[in-house]
């Protein structure tokens, strides 16, 4: 009877977000509800006056929005990939952490869409890409892709949830009628679990090619052009890396911040940082060594038109950009993350953030500086943000947490009864599979005993 | 079937301009301005690309008419979401203006960036409204336009000699540019027709494509001795 009341606590602890509603949260959403709407209002400037409103121009193309959408694209890698991972991994220190991945690639990926949307000359022709679509054009890939990724991230983000939900509908006194529906008439039996974790598994598995394609095509849009350092053949697994570093990196800023603001310090514990923070330092690595592979090739093989983009990024125009992002994906990540007394909670704060914006500016620095010098002669473009695409930016991340606030009031950001199976069946599943892995002795019926320390040191002397 | 194609003799052409400003008309480009200019938002589907060549004291400058290269393998159609830009049977790269989302990769995949977008509603002077070329679209807001070697004139060419009951001739079809050329230097014609002068100097030692590297095929060729 133990474990019944350590389970209500858990769903005491757990629940207590979505029952109680406090002043900080309102303001919370009312300060973002703002800026969110801000964004709009610059949406629908540049809605009625056309994308001049922008600073994009001849031969810049593409600029911030562009680079926001592969950036919030990479942040949706933090999420279900990563859960996936860990869950066929059977990685059980997975159990706090997967919902609250999952949660931001659902979300992030609808401000990987708007992006696009925003990037738009003609945003009310959208559906020409269904009446007139053109499957030789890596756009539509990427169109493909993405609302794959999006429909199975939803799915395999719902499908945990359903217990959850029952749970709720069954304790909290609130939205009934909506866990009722979602609920989908859950009642814990053994059979509904069986087959809940069979499709979980099942999604699980489909859901990694997926999102490994989602960022290679994203890849693709540059690397198919014959631009120069864009027609690279390590595209697709440089983005690809660079997404689920930037991914785990917004994993561990939306961690902590979950755990500061509904005190879940008991439930997303130290190790699940630590192992999150060794992961990114790996991260941090594979990242920087495919940043010097495309560099080193480019500079060696110095073509003219690559060096004259090499240049501009290295001491040129975009120098700050370049060298900030350096400073923040390589330089300070491998300082906090490499050393164990650094890789505290701040140390391992300050390196998230600074691998976010260092992230963001690495795409950047693929998008703007290959357009900014063209191959002819013409004048060298240059490209300066506007109010537009910066307020498009504020909100879009606005948006994002608000999204996310939004759901941590509506569903537990923990997942309940992954937690109570950890405790229920993980502990003696775990310690079985362990002994699984060692040679089986024979000497005493077929029990395995456990190492004979004693006899080996009196042996030995 | 013609696969129609132009030649600009480098060393007939005097830079004048001519031709730049015989196609804004022709085309209802809208006049640029020094705002425009200043942020990279003029168009000018045929341009002057300034050469600069070896360094002080032996520079050489020297300045290239440069229209679409209505390439044979043209980057710009294999990236289009919508197939709003196309290549005609007869060579000639187009773009279907009712139909472009201007998502704009078109103008980032072409190597010689000679796609061009619509960043306002294009507008004249009001005295100027009045003589757009009714054979030519205006383009939307919000969408990519390019260099057509005057399609239009073909099409009405086609028509005059279907009327007159003949061939389509080699005066029949001109572009505006190569029409106004005061130097005669740039010519116009069916490349596949190997009496056209197009196809007789196309073959000339002084002949060269821009970035032919990349196996765009260019169908613009330049003569220039020295080369």
């Amino acid at each position: 009877m133990d474990l019944k009341k350590t389970f209500e606590h858990d769903e005491e602890v757990l629940l207590r977000p979505i029952r109680e509603v406090n002043r900080n949260y309102y303001i919370t959403v009312a300060v973002l509800s703002l800026i969110v709407a801000w964004a709009f209002f610059a949406y629908f400037y540049q809605f009625k006056w056309g994308l001049g409103v922008t600073g994009l121009n001849r031969p810049v193309y593409w600029g911030f929005y562009i680079t926001n959408f592969v950036f919030f694209i990479g942040i949706s890698h933090a999420g279900t990939l990563i859960s996936a991972i860990l869950r066929i991994a059977q990685a059980e220190w997975r159990r706090a952490i997967t919902r609250s991945a999952e949660v931001i690639t659902v979300m992030v990926i609808f401000f990987g869409v708007a992006s696009i949307l925003m990037d738009l000359g003609r945003p009310d022709r959208i559906f020409n890409i269904i009446e007139s679509g053109r499957f030789q054009s890596p756009l539509l890939w990427d169109v493909t892709s993405i609302t794959c990724y999006l429909t199975a991230s939803t799915v395999y983000l719902y499908l945990p949830l359903i217990p959850d939900i029952a749970i709720m509908r069954d304790k909290v006194n609130k939205r009934k009628w909506l866990y009722n529906v979602l609920s989908l008439g859950w009642t814990g039996t053994p059979k509904q679990f069986k087959r809940l974790e069979l499709v979980i598994s099942v999604m699980a598995i489909l859901v990694i090619p997926v999102a490994v394609s989602v960022h290679t095509v994203v890849s693709f849009v540059f690397a198919m052009t014959v631009q120069p350092m864009w027609h690279s053949a390590i595209f697709g697994p440089y983005f690809v890396v660079g997404a689920i570093y930037s991914g785990i990196a917004a994993l561990i800023i939306a961690m902590a911040l979950i755990r500061w603001v509904y005190k879940l310090d008991n439930y997303l514990k130290d190790i699940h940082f630590q192992n999150l923070g060794l992961l990114l330092f790996v991260m941090t690595l594979l990242w920087t060594y495919f940043t010097f592979s495309e560099y080193l090739t480019t500079f060696y093989g110095a073509e003219p038109t690559h060096m004259a983009v090499f240049w501009s990024k290295f001491s040129g125009e975009y120098m700050v950009e370049f060298w900030g992002m350096i400073v923040c994906c390589f330089v300070i990540p491998v300082i906090f993350l490499s050393n164990r007394k650094l890789r505290t909670m701040t140390g391992m704060m300050i390196s998230s953030i600074a691998i976010t914006i260092g992230m963001w500016l690495e795409r950047f620095i693929i998008v703007v500086p290959t357009l900014a010098n063209p191959r002819l002669p013409y004048e060298r473009g240059a490209y300066h943000p506007s109010w537009v695409e910066l307020s498009l930016l504020a909100g879009c991340f606005a948006f994002f947490i608000l999204l996310y606030v939004l759901f941590t009031k509506f569903f537990p950001i923990v997942s309940i009864w992954e937690i109570q199976e950890g405790r229920q069946h993980a502990v003696s599943e775990v310690s079985e599979r362990v002994r699984t892995y060692l040679p089986d002795d024979h000497t005493d019926g077929g029990e395995t005993q456990p190492f004979p320390t004693e006899q080996m040191e009196s042996a030995r002397s | 079937m013609a696969k129609w194609g132009m030649v600009i003799d480098l060393d007939k052409c005097t830079a004048c301009q001519a031709c730049v400003i015989a196609c804004q008309a022709e085309n209802n480009i809208p006049n640029s301005d020094p705002e425009a200019a200043r942020t990279g938002r003029n168009i000018h589907w045929m341009e002057m690309l300034p050469m600069v060549e070896e360094e002080y004291p032996h520079l050489r400058m020297r300045l290239m008419p440069r229209p679409c290269m209505h390439c044979e393998k043209p980057p710009c159609i294999k990236v289009c979401p919508v197939n709003a830009t196309q290549i005609s049977s007869e060579g000639i790269v187009g773009q279907i203006n009712a139909r472009c989302i201007g998502c704009r990769y078109c103008t980032t995949a072409c190597p010689y960036t000679v796609k061009y977008f619509n960043w306002f509603k294009p507008k004249w002077p009001e005295v100027m409204e009045h003589q757009l070329n009714p054979d030519v679209q205006v383009r939307y807001i919000g969408v990519v336009e390019k260099c057509t070697f005057c399609h239009h004139r073909l099409q009405k060419g086609r028509d005059l000699a279907r009327y007159e009951g003949r061939e389509l001739g080699p005066d029949d079809y001109m572009p505006a540019c190569v029409q106004t050329c005061p130097a005669d230097a740039m010519y116009f014609g069916d490349l596949d027709n190997p009496k056209s002068s197009v196809a007789i100097l196309s073959k000339s030692k002084r002949a060269f494509h821009l970035l032919e590297d990349l196996g765009t095929h260019p169908k613009v060729t330049y003569l220039s001795e020295g080369v």
